[in-house]
């Protein structure tokens, strides 16, 4: 287990205030300026070491992000950093806790990346049901702003630096980086295509990059301890690091933990959510990442580990770590049904296998769970997946399929079954 | 899944104007000149906040909306075609574009709070308040809705009534709440079995050391 002392975010729980002069005393806002001195190359450099990749489900690495940002602006473009809160991923409630508990360590990794990517403005993109967390975000901007630590020359560093709140509304599809830009310039929250990626081509057309809460909120306590200590944290050197773990579904004690990545699935519920509810043996599958990610049957969960590449070689996915724990009294069908739903309900509407196939895979689902299909239309399913898949502009339409491929996966003779019973019954 | 914004109902006033204009400029001053199209969602925001302190006033009382005069303002001020605000304003699903009632109880259903019980929070949410989904009662106090992923799964099931998260639900307790906010009395937000926060119940597995350095003061 993580020892104490290698915990990033000691104040997760809200065990203390989130205002400024706590924080302080839990080392935030620790000597800030030194950490700019460094220089953006020697920033860069030590995110690299550390091994860091991005907590927003798709891992990519974070020093190597920061790095695509241009070094001087050619053409008089300023370039923006923008953080993405809107934490809408189904079983996943992690960034919530750290903006509304440990805002300062957001604001100051806010400072230090914006500088490292030579941007002079922030805007925290954050989603709009977390009204009173977001309160609180701007509450802990102004602490900082009137402390000096942001603004012209914030922390006495010679950098001007400022951070912007905009409160989104309810478009799971923002989190979606290139719809949350439409979404802060005012349009409707529609992905772009790419090329140009944001780091040429972003926020209103200028160099951007977007990163997750918790990837920013981790950068100033490695750069405190430095990128060989988080690197030696963690299972190998391509997944490092401490996490932030959301336990939800049929465990004894839900909750949100930070865990050393790699951890195997089975300790993680069994040492902070009190175990599956009726033991683990009466566990029926898991869904390791968030909702976009396949789930995993109870032979996998035995001993799978929650990293990228691990839960990858698994056929799932480590996604926002959002762990989604159903015991054997789950219908199994319904709770992906469910999510077939909701893959439906927030699709933008922009590309049409989304569009449409996200309904038909809702409207299968529906038959699926009482039963009312043929065997054969399984495979209509499954194909219809896969023709949903990589089709369309960004991967909400995946996330729609791959719930359901990993269903078809580890549970067909249950479905099967289903389909048996209903037509017996029908008879 | 929104209705088609009416935009001649008989419930859309015919005009609009923002109470506060340093609000207004507030919002503005956060985007860069010429990007004022990206103040749209905040005023949207605003023009519902405004519209949700007159309801509760009124008799009877109505929750926050959006009228179709409120959008055309922001057009206005933002200097855009109206359509572009119609867009945004029906595209996005907090914005209510008709009159809803003064406590929009929105009940999370998706799959962790489903797993959780949320069907049964669902049902005596309809049962006390003798309304279906979408639907206010007849004293315009309470609107039902279901919603998707709130973010708060380890505290599920859960509600939001307006601002708040309601979590940790039992049906129970669920009525109870509703009781509470009927008769005008405050209700605790958050975890309604009194853990804190995110941790688990019982005093959590982790900062232990921390938390006790910290009371000492060491």
């Amino acid at each position: 287990m993580l020892a104490d002392r290698d915990r990033i975010f000691t104040n997760i729980y809200g065990q203390e205030s989130y205002s400024l002069a706590d924080a302080k005393k839990r080392g935030d806002w620790d000597n800030t300026k030194d950490i700019i001195a460094r220089g953006r190359d020697g920033i860069i450099e030590e995110m690299k070491k550390s091994g860091l990749r991005g907590r927003g489900g798709a891992g990519f690495p974070t020093g190597m992000k920061w790095s695509f940002m241009p070094k001087e602006s050619p053409d008089g473009r300023p370039s923006y950093l923008v953080i993405n809160a809107d934490e809408s991923e189904p079983g996943t409630c992690k960034d919530r806790d750290i903006i509304r508990h440990e805002p300062h360590k957001l604001i100051e990794g806010a400072l230090i990346a914006g500088f490292a990517m030579g941007a002079h403005k922030c805007y925290i993109y954050i989603r709009g049901e977390f009204y009173n967390e977001a309160m609180t975000l701007v509450k802990a901007i102004e602490e900082a702003r009137a402390a000096g630590l942001l603004g012209k020359n914030a922390c006495g560093s010679g950098w001007d630096y400022d951070i912007e709140v905009h409160r989104g509304a309810g478009a799971y599809i923002c989190g979606e980086e290139t719809a949350l830009l439409n979404s802060l310039e005012g349009k409707k929250g529609e992905p772009r295509n790419k090329p140009p990626f944001p780091a040429a081509a972003g926020l209103y057309s200028c160099p951007t990059t977007i990163n997750n809460v918790e990837t920013i909120a981790v950068v100033p306590t490695i750069m405190r301890r430095g990128g060989p200590w988080f690197a030696g944290l963690g299972r190998n050197d391509k997944n490092t690091g401490t996490k932030l773990f959301c336990i939800s579904g049929h465990v004894n004690k839900p909750c949100n933990v930070e865990e050393e990545m790699g951890i195997p699935l089975k300790e993680l519920i069994e040492k902070h959510a009190g175990g599956v509810r009726g033991g683990w043996d009466n566990l029926k599958a898991i869904i390791p990442g968030g909702s976009s990610t396949p789930l995993l049957p109870r032979s996998i969960c035995d001993t799978v580990l929650m990293d990228f590449d691990a839960l990858r070689e698994a056929q799932s996915g480590l996604g926002t770590a959002a762990v989604i724990v159903m015991d054997e009294s789950t219908d199994v069908i319904r709770a992906i049904a469910r999510l077939s739903f909701f893959y439906m309900h927030e699709s933008c509407g922009q590309c049409t296998p989304c569009r449409e196939g996200t309904g038909w895979l809702w409207r299968i689902m529906q038959r699926m769970v009482r039963g009312n299909a043929t065997v054969e239309e399984i495979d209509t399913l499954l194909e219809l997946t896969k023709e949903i898949e990589g089709h369309t502009i960004c991967a909400h339409g995946d996330a729609s399929a791959w719930p359901i491929q990993g269903l078809i996966r580890h549970f067909r003779p249950e479905m099967e079954q289903r389909i048996m019973e209903y037509r017996k019954m029908a008879a | 899944m929104k209705k088609h914004l009416d935009l001649h109902a008989a419930y859309q006033p015919q005009s609009f104007s923002f109470r506060s204009a340093e609000a207004v400029k507030d919002i503005l001053d956060r985007y860069p000149e010429g990007r004022e199209r990206s103040a749209i969602m905040p005023l949207l925001d605003l023009a519902q906040r405004q519209m949700a302190e007159e309801g509760a006033k009124a008799t009877p009382p109505y929750g926050g909306w959006i009228p179709r005069a409120a959008m055309d303002e922001i057009a206005r001020i933002v200097n855009i075609a109206p359509i572009k605000v119609y867009e945004v304003a029906t595209f996005y699903s907090m914005y209510n574009i008709e009159p809803v009632g003064q406590y929009l109880v929105q009940m999370c259903t998706t799959t962790p709070c489903m797993l959780c019980g949320s069907d049964n929070i669902v049902k005596a949410c309809q049962d006390r308040l003798g309304i279906g989904l979408g639907e206010t009662t007849a004293d315009g106090r309470f609107s039902l809705m279901e919603v998707e992923c709130l973010g708060a799964c380890v505290n599920a099931p859960m509600v939001q009534i307006n601002d708040d998260f309601f979590e940790d639900l039992t049906p129970a307790r669920m009525v109870e709440i509703i009781d509470l906010i009927e008769h005008d009395k405050t209700v605790p937000v958050g975890s309604q079995t009194g853990r804190l926060n995110s941790q688990a119940a019982g005093g959590g597995t982790t900062l232990k050391e921390t938390d006790k350095a910290r009371k000492s003061g060491t």
